[in-house]
């Protein structure tokens, strides 16, 4: 029937991570317990990751902004990595070129009016064109009021132009600055604070500055120990170690947008599950 | 041309919680039940593994166990007359999609509701005279009583293995409990869950200022636990994904974890993925449910004859499917008659951040664990002078620390730059917030109806919601979050930060998934669409469950009540089936 | 008097001449088909686990096809539904008997010992019948046997009259009056009708029984654990008790059935009496362990990491110290699957993760995630390497290229 729902050796994975379990190994020169956040790191001006494993969507001129603006937003201080160094723009560059940046499975039918503020975002772009034209359009804001691009600015100027945006301030056509911002700063903390397998956080960077120590299951002996601190290692969905994942689609459409399959289990397995003891295949979808 | 499929004695709309208790009583009963669920298959292994599950970007953020709203949403106004546009994002609330419901991603902070609730309009006139309630305030009695629903309250309880305190163990007064709850017949299955400190320091700065704190009851396990069905459930270990996350390790009760181990052994159940069901059939007489026409992921069209059907989807998509299908009088407010999408509500949160001199580790957590404080909700208190009805209850939940949405900073911290930073690596492990619950009315011009403009994927009209908050919440609001913040003020803390519920109704930040109403209970079919056994008044043979029979919204969570009206409807549907005729007569 | 008999006795009144005839066409190949007979055989091949190899996955019950593995090749398991022409149907009792007792089917053709019959060997003449009556009321099904595939020379079928000559003890069982009535009962179930040992003993390069009786072997592609005595390894901890609430819910305070035995406990030893079970632990407590060997010693490297991984991705069911929760998930302090001989299980369980039989007592059917996408070779040999000596455990350590072998073989299996 055609609702059956495959759970079986339809899931895929698409992320380099579980193609080939040795490949990692490889990609590592073997050193498996090296930290990939180095190598990531390593390769290549600031903030690129290994090879194509990241998808694009920024051209290099907004790169540029994006890395400007978010080196205002969490610069590198005495409080340790910012933005930048987190690898941030990396992580929204993958997030723009993947199905949060494409508006996937959002309702995107027109017509299309600003409403009220309580009636939520209402434009007719994706979140990727929002970037496109905003940017475009605060650069040429900057151009025209100090004649360089975003990226070109002081810091302090940037700031300045940072809170105009964040006021609604700025003329960015059918954009109002304030969403254009609001967004912007959305997939900035994003970027700093998600698990690291998602291209930011590097060397848990965001993490680190607020004492997360990362997804653990377990705290039963920890949670009534008041006041103390928990100090394990940092740790991501990714390991110790973690390497970005690349944004995948997974055939059967489960889980479209980010994120790798970690969970890829079996198909014998699968099917042992769905056995019961009367002999009917469970979740069949059979009439 | 939709084909024609054989039929079933009773199908369900939707695979969560409330199908899967049906599914389970009914089945029980000799009955063949099929379950139609709009979403996918999941379960624990391999969807809410410890592997990948604690995902705070690609569940919490991306909303991915969600539904989508390219398939369904609603449109949304604050008031007739404007012009409601499509919810284009999910934000204020989260409908689920896929098996087990909204129950896969639930806190698990589950109530009953208080014995003055479910009488709620006699209570009030009684206690504070008519006057009390405002000409449009459209609140009514739910034509069952407390006592009537205890025994399935309990039956629901022990199917979750809730960790909690009783307070009233038939009709004494319990230390420890919560004193204001209505008198339950025994303890609750298993003992309260470990405390953390956030919640340790509410209980005592609760004391101080004199209320009567105690531990919330969750569906999170405080132990191991073999439930009423005989399935097996694991401890929570407090990893702090709860909200928004299906559990990894059998301790939170969802229907994978406490009923599905059982029904789907059985050889009279079946169910069926990614079918989405867009209309409810009746026969020629308009008093008759013949089935459902659902449509599969290719756009097959399937007609399903039942001789019961049971709408057991989320509270919008139960009224919608009514509406859609030309199913009861949808409702009008200008002649205030129509029962279909009448009686609309939701709940009025607000809430207290407070940063604490003690660390707080806030990622310890479970989605119920919290200490509460119930002086405020219902009617536990003396309204006189008050200027609202109702209430809610004052929480501290520690649900988890997950960094990107858990950011409870102290006023005036900057929104971004060094300053935020600073604020951040100062004050994440010492934050915590408390939250106020609080209930909410049925007015007048609070309702759903069908959109004019926007359709869905399947090319029916938008549900459209008109909605806001009124006068009565604004001042309760106020209320319970001044009160919050009094037990805010008595722990020591580095800065507070209340904040109150505001202005309009805004369908951006997510409030609570506890949306109500729209198919009405009660014992008048002028004013309910379905009658105390949540049978339809006009088509016997179709029931709706879920809170959209809520005539209005007490200050608690859903879940507890609509597991136990699943149950209480299920026994009736018994005697229907045995019988089949109106269990009330209009 | 069973209906055969009364066929028979009509038809003979008629015409003895006839009869011959007419009990050919009517009865020959038919068992006893009592209803007590029928009831004891259905109990017996669910003790036997007969559904398990000869139904197919997705395939329709007891009609064969399930490929199982050997280190020779790949064997199928053949259709034992009453259809005449494709499965058992036209089989007389003695064909049936034959097949059980000396592995030669009906055509007289040898049968590959991956069918137990060096176990079934001892099993009594009215049990075999039993089975067989209770065979011939399943639903028939017209299914042709596959092929075996099997490199040369074990795909000559003569050689396995060697083989039978050196390994086939065909010899129905024999009570040993010294020993008690339930240790005796125990010995059969365990011994024939059970075949534990075709997983639980250890095999030889011909693939005949050798080491010490149910000191462990390998099933399929893990080790199945040692069921003698041995405080590590085997059941030299366990109660009577312990085994009996194993063998019929799937678990105990030591140990949850995984892989293989997941499913044995789910299609068969479930549904056995309390005092068949009880019989079973008696004689397996009887039984001699392995001689303790002296475990290598772990690399500390490798606990390290282990540890780590361990904190990671293990603890939130297993517990920080490795004690599980009781009826829910398996301790793997003092495990003995957890320090068997070899560590396949443990390794496969990582690997591909693991679900615990759903059986009436313990219907939950709780599940394991697979972890082979999330951990490389050299981190399985290391967590394994330290599940296998924290918390008091002692064990030989993993190495990464065990996991990798086990790993490629698992991926290969046929499904």
């Amino acid at each position: 029937m055609e609702q059956r729902e495959n759970i079986g050796p339809g899931r895929a994975c698409t992320t380099e991570r579980c193609e080939s379990p040795s490949r990692r190994t490889f990609l590592l020169g073997g050193a498996v317990f090296i930290s990939s956040s180095l190598v990531l790191g390593g390769c290549g001006g600031g903030g690129s990751t290994r090879g194509s494993a990241a998808p694009r969507f920024l051209e290099p001129g907004e790169r540029n902004f994006v890395r400007a603006a978010i080196d205002r937003l969490i610069p590198r201080d005495g409080l340790g990595p910012g933005a930048v160094d987190a690898g941030v723009d990396v992580f929204i560059d993958a997030q723009l070129a993947g199905p949060f940046g494409q508006a996937t499975g959002i309702y995107m039918q027109a017509p299309f009016h600003l409403g009220d503020k309580e009636q939520g975002y209402q434009l007719p772009f994706t979140p990727a064109q929002v970037y496109r034209l905003g940017i475009q359009r605060v650069d040429q804001h900057c151009r025209k009021t100090s004649g360089k691009a975003f990226a070109q600015l002081a810091p302090a100027e940037q700031d300045k132009v940072l809170h105009d945006l964040e006021d609604g301030k700025v003329d960015l056509g059918e954009i109002p600055s304030d969403t254009f911002f609001g967004l912007l700063w959305q997939n900035t903390r994003e970027g700093f604070l998600a698990d690291p397998i998602y291209g930011g956080n590097r060397g848990f960077a965001g993490w680190k500055l607020i004492g997360y120590n990362g997804p653990r299951y377990n705290y039963l002996e920890h949670i009534d120990q008041f006041g103390k601190p928990y100090d394990a290692p940092y740790v991501s969905l990714g390991g110790r170690n973690p390497v970005m994942c690349r944004l995948s689609d997974s055939p059967t459409g489960r889980f479209r947008g980010p994120g790798c399959e970690y969970a890829q289990i079996p198909a014998r397995l699968h099917y042992d599950a769905l056995t019961t003891t009367t002999g009917k295949v469970w979740p069949a979808g059979n009439l | 041309m939709a084909r024609k499929l054989p039929e079933v004695d009773v199908v369900l709309v939707g695979f969560g919680w409330t199908a899967s208790v049906i599914a389970q009583e009914l089945t029980d009963a000799g009955a063949s039940v099929l379950a139609l669920e709009r979403g996918g298959w999941r379960d624990t292994v391999p969807d809410f593994s410890v592997t990948h599950i604690q995902d705070e970007l690609r569940y919490a953020v991306r909303k991915q166990i969600f539904e989508e709203t390219q398939r369904s949403t609603l449109a949304f106004r604050n008031r007739p007359g404007q012009l409601a546009l499509p919810m284009r994002e999910l934000g204020s609330f989260l409908p689920a999609a896929g098996v087990g419901g909204a129950g896969v991603h639930w806190n698990g902070q589950n109530w009953r509701f208080l014995p003055s609730d479910f009488l709620l309009r006699s209570h009030n006139e009684q206690r504070y005279g008519k006057k009390a309630i405002p000409a449009d305030m459209t609140i009514q009695d739910w034509g069952i009583t407390y006592e009537q629903l205890e025994p399935y309250y309990d039956k629901w309880e022990y199917l979750c293995g809730i960790s909690g305190k009783a307070g009233n163990i038939g009709g004494k007064i319990q230390p420890g409990g919560n004193p204001f709850e209505g008198p339950r017949r025994r303890e609750y299955p298993l003992p309260p869950l470990k405390r953390c400190a956030a919640t340790v320091l509410f209980d005592k700065a609760a004391r101080e200022v004199g209320f009567h704190p105690f531990p919330a009851p969750a569906a999170n396990t405080s132990k191991p636990y073999i439930n009423s069905l005989g399935v097996q459930m694991g401890q929570c270990t407090f990893c702090g994904y709860c909200e928004w996350f299906g559990c990894a390790n059998y301790s939170k009760a969802s229907p994978q974890s406490t009923i599905l181990p059982v029904l789907l052994k059985k050889d009279n159940f079946r169910f069926r993925t990614h079918c989405s069901v867009v209309r409810v059939l009746t026969d020629s007489t308009g008093k008759r449910a013949t089935g459902v026409v659902y449509v599969d992921p290719d756009g097959n069209e399937y007609i399903q004859p039942a001789q019961v059907v049971v709408l057991c989807a989320f509270a919008h998509h139960n009224v919608h499917l009514l509406l859609v299908s030309k199913i009861g009088a949808p409702y009008d407010p200008r002649s205030q008659t129509g029962v279909v999408g009448r009686n609309y509500a939701y709940q009025l949160s607000s809430s207290v951040n407070v940063t604490c001199k003690e660390r707080l580790n806030p990622f310890m957590g479970a989605g119920a664990l919290g200490q509460v404080v119930d002086d405020f909700n219902g009617d536990n208190f003396d309204h006189t002078g008050k200027g609202f009805i109702g209430g809610g209850y004052i929480a501290l939940w520690n649900t988890g620390g997950r960094p990107i949405l858990q950011e409870y900073l102290p006023k005036g911290t900057p929104k971004w730059g060094s300053g935020w930073k600073k604020a951040l690596h100062e004050d994440y492990l010492y934050s915590t917030h408390m939250q106020g619950h609080g209930g909410m009315m049925s007015y007048r011009n609070n309702y759903l109806d069908l959109d004019p403009t926007y359709t869905d994927d399947y090319g029916n009209p938008l549900l459209r919601l008109t909605f806001d908050f009124y006068d009565n919440e604004h001042a309760m609001s106020k209320f319970l979050t001044d009160r919050a913040t009094e037990i805010a003020r008595a722990i020591p803390n580095r800065g507070i930060n209340p904040k109150p519920r505001q202005g309009h109704y805004s369908i951006i930040p997510y409030q609570t998934t506890h949306n109500t109403g729209g198919a009405a209970m009660g014992s008048d079919p002028r004013t309910s669409f379905v009658n105390p056994f949540l049978q339809s008044w006009d088509v016997p043979n179709l029931w709706v469950m879920g809170s959209s029979v809520f005539p209005q919204n007490p200050g608690y969570n859903p879940t507890g009540t609509v597991g136990a009206l699943a149950f209480w409807a299920a026994d009736a549907m018994k005697r229907y089936i045995r019988n089949p005729q109106p269990l009330v007569q209009a | 008097m069973n209906a055969r008999l009364i066929i028979a006795g009509v038809l003979a009144l008629a015409s003895a001449g006839a009869a011959v005839a007419a009990v050919q066409v009517y009865a020959p190949s038919r068992s006893d088909q009592t209803w007590s007979s029928i009831r004891d055989g259905r109990y017996l091949a669910r003790a036997g686990d007969c559904k398990a190899c000869h139904t197919a996955e997705g395939g329709k019950p007891y009609a064969g096809g399930r490929p199982v593995p050997t280190p020779f090749g790949i064997v199928y398991s053949t259709n034992i539904t009453p259809d005449p022409d494709t499965g058992i149907g036209a089989w007389s009792e003695d064909d049936f008997y034959r097949a059980m007792h000396d592995g030669i089917d009906r055509q007289g053709e040898r049968l590959y010992p991956a069918f137990p019959y060096p176990w079934f060997t001892h099993m009594t003449r009215g049990d075999v019948d039993a089975i067989k009556a209770y065979l011939d009321t399943v639903k028939p099904v017209r299914q042709v046997n596959r092929a075996p595939e099997l490199g040369w020379p074990f795909s000559m079928r003569s050689m396995l009259a060697a083989w039978d000559k050196l390994y086939l003890d065909a010899e129905q069982f024999q009570p040993d009056p010294k020993r008690s009535a339930e240790w005796n009962r125990g010995k059969y179930l365990v011994d024939s009708l059970g075949h534990c040992g075709a997983c639980h003993t250890s095999k030889n390069m011909l693939g005949g029984p050798t080491g010490g009786k149910m000191q462990g072997g390998m099933a399929e592609h893990v080790f199945a654990p040692n069921l003698g005595a041995g405080e590590r390894d085997g059941l030299g901890g366990w109660t009577r008790e312990d085994i009996v609430e194993y063998l019929a819910t799937g678990s105990n305070r030591f140990a949850t059935a995984a892989g293989p035995m997941s499913e044995v406990v789910q299609a068969s030893t479930q549904y056995l009496k309390q005092r068949d079970l009880e019989a079973m632990a008696t004689y397996l407590k009887s039984l001699e362990g392995p001689k303790a060997g002296t475990p290598g010693t772990p690399d500390r490297d490798a606990m390290r990491t282990g540890a780590a991984l361990y904190v990671d991705d293990c603890a939130g069911c297993h517990m920080d110290n490795g004690t599980g929760l009781p009826n829910v998930f398996p301790p793997l302090r003092a495990s003995s699957a957890v320090q068997a001989a070899k560590p396949d299980l443990l390794i496969a369980v990582i690997l591909e993760g693991a679900r615990s039989p759903a059986t009436g007592a313990k219907p939950s059917g709780l599940m394991m995630p697979a972890f082979n996408t999330k951990l490389d070779d050299a981190e399985v040999a290391a967590l394994a390497t330290y599940i296998r000596n924290a918390w008091g455990n002692r064990a030989g350590p993993v190495s990464e290229g065990e996991v990798g072998k086990l790993r490629s073989t698992l991926a290969s299996a046929p499904r």
